[in-house]
């Protein structure tokens, strides 16, 4: 455990990079709508990002999966949408994909 | 005759303006910043942040498998305290570390504040910068959401924001270190399921992020794109890229 506190100089670089770009992207908003002219378009497109990234981590990932990795997805996918319980849906599909495995 | 009237009617005006209480200055609903504000908005945001910490518990589990220490993940969750685009930054993780890809990444995933920060203006442009600033920086998708409830129910309690921001903070950064701490003791990962845990957690994501059918297209692009880019591009570039296909292809489409 003593390599808890190693803080690698390289990697808190990375943080700090994206900490820079992260509070650029949350303060930014106020000199936006100050000096620029944010059409419904351009807000259109910003919005669907994070839904559409989330979607192009998945897409391939589960793509390398099998039959094990798409039944657990499902159940998550289910499990999530009825209770809205992270934990709840977490759980459910480590159980799953671990019994999946044990089948397929 | 302008020149005659001008002094006469100015002055009574300012006068009637102080002492009126009818002029927009001296409007009762004038936004504040207070203890006020900043205990009621963190009392409404903790049992969301506890529901959050779910994600902090994952992500920590994920940052440990990654290879990352207890310090660095747990110095990731208070600096850039996005967990989105810390969770991919993780997914991201490899040797050597591809910084461009884990920056241009997480720029892309939290641009959308810019936005959600815009929408808080009817607060903002009644503070100071420090306020505004300090606020924004612990702004997150829930106590965003909480304090735009707030703001619509009329409420002029500019510090809600900041202090929801505060009940988010402690909790993402604890539950990290709890993930760290589980992942840690898990050993083997595929064994228990826990190499399962990021996919998971990202069809947990896209759950909460679906915003009905209009998402259908753009999601659908960004699938394709993305698992085409997969196949024949090296690294992890089919991330920011699917992602930035469904923008342009939102963009294009929209009819407004």
């Amino acid at each position: 455990m003593a390599d808890v506190l190693s803080l690698d100089p390289l990697v808190v670089v990375v943080i700090l990079a994206m900490t820079v770009v992260t509070v650029v992207a949350k303060v930014g908003g106020i000199w936006l709508v100050r000096h620029v002219e944010v059409s419904d378009r351009l807000q259109a497109g910003l919005d669907v990002l994070p839904g559409a990234i989330v979607i192009a981590v998945l897409g391939p990932e589960l793509a390398s999966g099998g039959p094990a990795e798409w039944g657990a997805a499902a159940l998550v996918l289910a499990v999530m949408w009825r209770t809205e319980s992270i934990i709840l849906a977490l759980v459910t599909g480590v159980v799953a994909v671990v019994s999946l495995r044990t089948l397929f | 005759m302008a020149t005659d009237t001008e002094p006469d009617a100015a002055a009574p005006t300012t006068a009637s303006d102080a002492t009126g209480g009818d002029g927009p200055d001296s409007d009762p609903g004038r936004v504040t910043f207070g203890w006020d504000g900043l205990r009621a908005g963190f009392l409404a945001c903790l049992p969301v942040a506890v529901g959050v910490g779910g994600y902090g518990v994952a992500f920590g589990v994920l940052a440990n498998q990654a290879g990352l220490s207890l310090a660095e993940a747990a110095l990731m969750s208070m600096t850039v305290f996005a967990g989105a685009s810390q969770i991919i930054a993780v997914e991201l993780w490899a040797d050597p570390l591809p910084i461009a890809a884990i920056v241009a990444t997480t720029f892309a995933v939290n641009v959308r504040y810019a936005l959600m920060g815009a929408a808080l203006q009817s607060w903002f442009r009644h503070l100071s910068p420090g306020e505004i600033y300090s606020s924004l920086v612990l702004m997150a998708d829930e106590n965003w959401a909480l304090s735009m409830q707030e703001l619509a129910s009329g409420s002029r309690r500019g510090a809600f924001l900041l202090g929801s921001g505060i009940a988010l903070w402690l909790c993402w950064v604890a539950s990290t270190v709890l993930g760290v701490l589980a992942g840690e003791s898990v050993g083997d990962p595929a064994r228990y399921g826990v190499d399962f845990i990021l996919a998971a957690v990202f069809v947990a994501l896209a759950v909460e992020l679906w915003d009905g059918r209009s998402t259908l297209a753009p999601w659908l692009v960004a699938l394709a794109t993305s698992v085409l880019a997969a196949t024949v591009l090296p690294g992890q570039w089919y991330i920011p890229l699917g992602g930035f296909a469904a923008a342009v292809v939102e963009v294009v489409r929209h009819d407004g």
